[in-house]
């Protein structure tokens, strides 16, 4: 039952095609750390929204490898990436728009999926192939988010 | 009453399964209070991992207990339904199981070996493969679905004979083909999460992901009852299912692929002991 609340996560996924006027998955450019400087939508990040997303088992879930303190009232944060804890003071928004649209950019071979992106891994299940995990406001949403959470 | 007492058991189980308090890691596998169950072993010299753990020292103190005793591991329902079918006639030949083998626990030692090269096939023989063989060829019976109730019930029983040995698959020779493709099917990253078997269960065994306490993956505990789904589960629905989370399109249950993986994956456990029936959450 817990795997399935992890990932399984299929049957009700929010479709998440491109909107116009979003730059598309395809054309993000990304610096040499990694990092994207251009919004994804040139709609500000909705923090609250944001949090949602992250915590969502069906979108972000952050939580599966990551423990946020912000976000104790959820039960079962992972550990299989560092602590969230004052992200948002560690990093700048430019490098976190890239860590969570594809951070295979800035960390090299990492288990952390690429949120906005359609370069998957191969054999993807039809119904996911060419679309993204996160829609591109979804991503600037949690950009937001995490920006939130500054070293005490 | 037996039967009805183990069920009961696996209600009041079902009820612990949120519990994600880690196991004590001291813990020993002993079932009945006689058997001694190997569920650490050195690594081979090639191998990937510091140190062979089987799943049962990454499940709750609750999970573990109950494949400690017999009569609380709920497999052992199945293994009963298995018992029976092993007794029972099938096919326009008029045979049952115990025909050609009259003690099932003649196949000690099968478990620990499989899968392996069929030289006549040229693929590899899993326990399901060979069980089929002997329905279609030798009884003239229908086969049975590699996953299904009948399946996993005669795969338990029989795996239950090796319990306690030691898992040693050859990978060599003949297998050697099939050795790589798994290989390199364990190593592939795969599904719109774009993860391998190993970004989880090389890499990160021992951390949990969201409630789920990552184990190494190993397969000597196969077939699994699993209180998620209250039975026995097959290796290759285990990988259907880690695919599917991963968003990936699985192989077929049977397949080459999933043969070869399942050659593979046992082949890291090559030194453990095999532990079927276990119990998993
Ligand atoms: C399957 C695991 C996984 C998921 C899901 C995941 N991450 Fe990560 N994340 C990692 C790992 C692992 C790293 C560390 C980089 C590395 O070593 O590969 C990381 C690094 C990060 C970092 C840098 C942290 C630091 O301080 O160094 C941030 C920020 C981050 N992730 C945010 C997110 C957000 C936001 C989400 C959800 C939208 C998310 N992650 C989902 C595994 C994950
Ligand atoms: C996103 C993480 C993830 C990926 C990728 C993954 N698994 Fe798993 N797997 C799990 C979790 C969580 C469990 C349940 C807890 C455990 O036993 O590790 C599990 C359980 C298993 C088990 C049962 C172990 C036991 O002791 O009962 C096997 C076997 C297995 N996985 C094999 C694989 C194979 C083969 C692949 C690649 C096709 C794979 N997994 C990919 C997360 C993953």
């Amino acid at each position: 039952m817990l795997l399935r609340s992890f990932i399984a996560v299929t049957a009700t996924l929010i479709s998440t095609s491109v909107i116009a006027g979003d730059i598309s998955p395809t054309d993000v450019s990304f610096g040499d750390y990694g990092e994207i400087s251009a919004s994804l939508t040139g709609v500000a990040g909705d923090p609250v929204a944001g949090k949602k997303v992250s915590t969502n088992r069906k979108l972000g879930n952050c939580l599966a490898c990551h423990v946020n303190d912000d976000a104790s009232s959820q039960s079962f944060h992972g550990e299989v990436g560092p602590e969230l804890n004052g992200a948002g003071s560690r990093w700048s928004e430019e490098e976190l728009r890239g860590i969570v649209t594809n951070s295979k950019n800035t960390f090299e071979g990492t288990i952390m999926p690429a949120f906005y992106s359609t370069e998957n891994g191969v054999r993807t299940l039809k119904k996911f192939v060419g679309k993204t995990i996160l829609s591109a406001q979804q991503v600037e949403d949690v950009v937001a988010y995490i920006l939130t959470l500054k070293e005490e | 009453m037996k039967k009805f007492t183990r069920t009961l058991t696996c209600i009041l189980a079902l009820s612990t399964i949120t519990t994600v308090a880690i196991a004590d890691e001291d813990a020993e596998l002993v079932i009945n209070g006689e058997l001694s169950v190997a569920t650490k072993a050195a690594a081979p010299a090639d191998s990937a991992l510091d140190e062979l753990i089987s799943g049962w020292r990454f499940r709750t103190n609750e999970t573990q207990a109950l494949q400690m005793d017999d009569f609380d591991n709920p497999s052992f329902i199945f293994i009963e339904q298995g018992e029976d079918l092993y007794a029972k006639v099938d096919g326009s030949e008029g045979k049952s199981c115990a025909s050609c083998h009259e003690d099932v626990a003649s196949f000690e030692g099968l478990k620990s070996t499989l899968p392996r090269h069929n030289a006549s096939s040229g693929k590899l023989d899993t326990m399901e493969t060979l069980v089929n063989n002997c329905r279609t060829e030798r009884m003239g019976a229908e086969p049975w679905k590699w996953s299904k109730g009948k399946m996993t019930a005669m795969t338990s029983l029989i795996s239950l004979q090796s319990r306690g040995m030691p898992v040693n698959v050859k990978t060599d020779g003949e297998a050697a083909g099939a050795y790589d493709l798994g290989k390199e099917l364990y190593y592939t990253r795969v599904g719109q999460l774009d993860m391998s078997c190993a970004n989880c269960h090389e890499d990160n065994y021992g951390n949990m992901i969201r409630a789920d306490h990552l184990s190494q993956g190993q397969i000597n505990g196969f077939p699994t009852y699993r209180l998620k789904n209250a039975k026995m589960n097959s290796i290759h629905a285990r990988f259907k299912g880690c695919m599917k989370n991963i968003r990936a399109t699985p192989f077929k249950e049977g397949s080459e692929e999933f043969r070869a993986l399942e050659l593979y994956v046992a082949s890291r456990g090559n030194g453990l002991s095999v532990e079927s029936p276990s119990v998993r959450n």
